[in-house]
């Protein structure tokens, strides 16, 4: 993975000095609140409902055990003994004081981390598949063009005071698990002639107006792709909406102004931008390539294709059957770690589960984790013998729940348990969803499914994307919760469809209850997914089961 | 024309913390809701704002916020008070810790 420089080391190591002498003019009363706190969101560092949070950058995933190791050791030093991974490979802490950030700053500095840029109409943290570098499927590693983005977009110059925030995700693989659809930039990795470069997409958006993104260009050549993505962000800082915050994304901007004529605007800067780049950029690449390398993998042996026959333990099979995918390397896994126990708070790992997580890579994983967007935990390189003790040790940990893509694998922000933005809670609704159907005993039967909440129409949740989105709001003074059906977050996006009126706190986990029954009726057979129920027969048989009470009153 | 009978508390941020905090007349700040000040005037919820905007060193985001009176002390009357008032549900973190 990559190894700061001696210019990142100083960089970070500045920002925190400067970042420690503004906490102490905010708190002797030199600055206002007014002032103090633009400078605060640079550094990531948000009031929320009832306490600060910071947000960490995870750029594009990637930890090792010894980052694992220093973010338990934040939790349990200056916050609560836990973290909450996000939906943007992030993870933030609850209920840091204002007085102790720098030195958690300084902590994050000493593992080469930081929260710079995790705020701000800025271009936020790069996000990528997290399965990058070890997916069967995948054409390249893309975590070192994830890499060049994040040095050429931090502290960017032109790119401080953006319309808006601005967020770009890189994908490797055409089986899409960036959701790069849904990004203000999409890139998906193609060849073109053997030669490497991206499909670039913008546009792509959820929140308040969501919208799939569009291609801007089927191929930009590997070492044209910096001046390309410069072209596009500098097209968008001077057409972007700066009266309207809610129409100031860059999905309203291609959304008003046509892709064909944002693509223009951009080949007109690209003209520009594109001399400017001397090829130093590809030089820096090849140098980030070589922090990239893949472990020494160990040789296949034993075969172990027959794993899952030879193990007698149901708890393990169940748990290989859904934790694990395919690895490029052959006797090697790629562990996918649940956070998501039911009952549990998705995306919340305590700090002894952190260091649970480091000692496992350490021993079983080249030392590398990553954190997805469906805020669980990935091991990418583990060899497929050493599958038994990895389940054990996670196992001890708490942390050995077999349900990836099932439903009760659920996607949820924060909400109104923290977020200040919030308009509802989500945390609860995640809760009780997972332990309903981990007590009906139905979450394999049901099989795949995506369920995603978000606790305002901001769509941190990814409710948009969610094969079952659900959607809290307020509605006369109470939580209400809508649900939208059919979308899908993989390599063709699609927005689900509001199902109709809002369910009350209380009805909303006998809705999706009645919903999942309904669906085990309408299936031709268990091979046919819920997703694939849903697009073959419509929303209207889903929406009766949903509204019994209309189909009596019609 | 009747003036409609209001019933507010000072709330803000805790500056160092970043915790809940309610204002206690006549000049102290507390993390409890059933101890805060209940304001019926309206020139006086005015004036009780401004004094708690002036103290920018010690709390953030001051507003008013209704409350229901109750026989235990002034009650949250929005739900989002309501978990300002107690914490977050899914950790007994923050004020539901003592």
């Amino acid at each position: 993975m990559y190894h700061y420089s001696n210019f990142d080391h100083k960089f970070v190591a500045e920002r925190v000095a400067q970042f420690r002498a503004q906490v102490a003019r905010r708190l002797d009363g030199s600055l206002s609140e007014d002032e103090f706190k633009p400078l605060r969101l640079m550094n990531g560092l948000y009031l929320q409902l009832h306490a600060y949070m910071l947000r960490v950058a995870i750029p594009y995933g990637t930890l090792n055990s010894r980052q694992m190791r220093q973010l338990a050791m934040i939790a349990e030093r200056w916050d609560k003994g836990y973290g909450h991974f996000t939906t943007r490979q992030n993870i933030q802490f609850n209920w840091p004081k204002l007085e102790d950030v720098p030195d958690i700053l300084q902590a994050l500095a000493d593992v080469e981390m930081h929260a710079i840029q995790t705020s701000g109409n800025t271009i936020r943290n790069v996000t990528a598949d997290h399965f990058a570098g070890a997916a069967a499927d995948e054409i390249a590693d893309p975590r070192p063009i994830a890499e060049l983005i994040r040095q050429w977009s931090t502290d960017h110059p032109e790119f401080q005071f953006l319309p808006r925030k601005f967020k770009i995700a890189v994908t490797g693989s055409p089986h899409d698990r960036a959701v790069t659809q849904a990004h203000d930039i999409g890139l998906r990795m193609t060849l073109q002639d053997g030669l490497r470069g991206f499909e670039v997409i913008v546009g792509g958006g959820l929140g308040r107006t969501p919208m799939i993104g569009k291609t801007l260009s089927p191929f930009v050549p590997l070492e044209d792709i910096l001046p390309y993505l410069e072209a596009v962000v500098s097209t968008y800082n001077l057409l972007g909406r700066r009266d309207n915050k809610y129409k100031a994304r860059i999905k309203i901007t291609t959304h008003e102004h046509g892709i064909d004529n944002i693509k223009q605007k951009v080949e007109t800067q690209l003209a520009k931008t594109k001399p400017l780049f001397t090829g130093e950029d590809m030089h820096i690449l090849k140098e980030i390539e070589r922090h990239f390398e893949p472990p020494n993998f160990k040789p296949a042996n034993p075969p172990v294709e027959a794993l899952s026959t030879t193990s007698h333990h149901p708890a393990f099979r169940a748990w290989l059957d859904t934790n694990i995918t395919p690895h490029k390397e052959p006797g090697y896994a790629i562990v996918s770690v649940s956070l998501k126990k039911p009952g549990a708070t998705p995306g919340d790992a305590s700090a002894a589960q952190m260091r649970a997580l480091a000692d496992i890579a350490r021993d079983f994983g080249h030392d590398e984790l990553r954190i997805s967007h469906e805020q669980n935990v990935i091991l990418p390189h583990v060899h497929r013998a050493d599958l038994p003790q990895v389940y054990h040790a996670l196992r001890q940990a708490d942390l050995a729940t077999a349900n990836i893509g099932l439903i009760s694998d659920i996607i949820a922000c924060p909400g109104m348990d923290y977020c200040a933005l919030a308009t509802a809670r989500s945390i609860p609704v995640a809760q009780q969803i997972a332990t309903r159907f981990h007590a009906l005993k139905l979450e394999h039967d049901i099989g795949p499914l995506k369920l995603k909440i978000s606790g305002c129409i901001n769509a941190c949740g990814h409710h948009h994307v969610g094969h079952i989105g659900i959607l809290g709001l307020e509605k006369a003074g109470v939580e209400s919760y809508q649900i939208t059906l059919g979308g899908d977050a993989g390599a063709d996006a699609e927005i689900g469809t509001r199902a109709g009126p809002g369910f009350g706190a209380d009805e909303i986990v006998p809705a999706i209850e009645r919903l999942l029954l309904g669906y085990l009726q309408l299936r031709i057979d268990r091979s046919e997914s819920f997703l694939a129920a849903y697009r073959r027969l419509g929303l209207a048989p889903f929406k009766a089961i949903l509204y019994p009470q209309a189909r009596k009153a019609a | 024309m009747p003036v409609t009978p209001i019933s507010k508390v000072v709330t803000a941020n805790d500056l160092k913390s970043g915790e809940v905090i309610y204002l206690r007349f006549p000049h102290s700040w507390t993390p409890d809701l059933t101890m805060a000040s209940v304001i019926t005037d309206r020139d006086l919820a005015r004036a009780s704002l401004v004094f708690a905007q002036g103290q920018a060193n010690v709390v953030v985001g001051a507003y008013l916020s209704d409350v229901i009176k109750d026989t235990d002390g002034p009650q949250a009357s929005h739900f989002r008070e309501k978990f300002r008032s107690t914490g977050p549900s899914n950790y007994r973190h923050g004020k539901q810790e003592i």
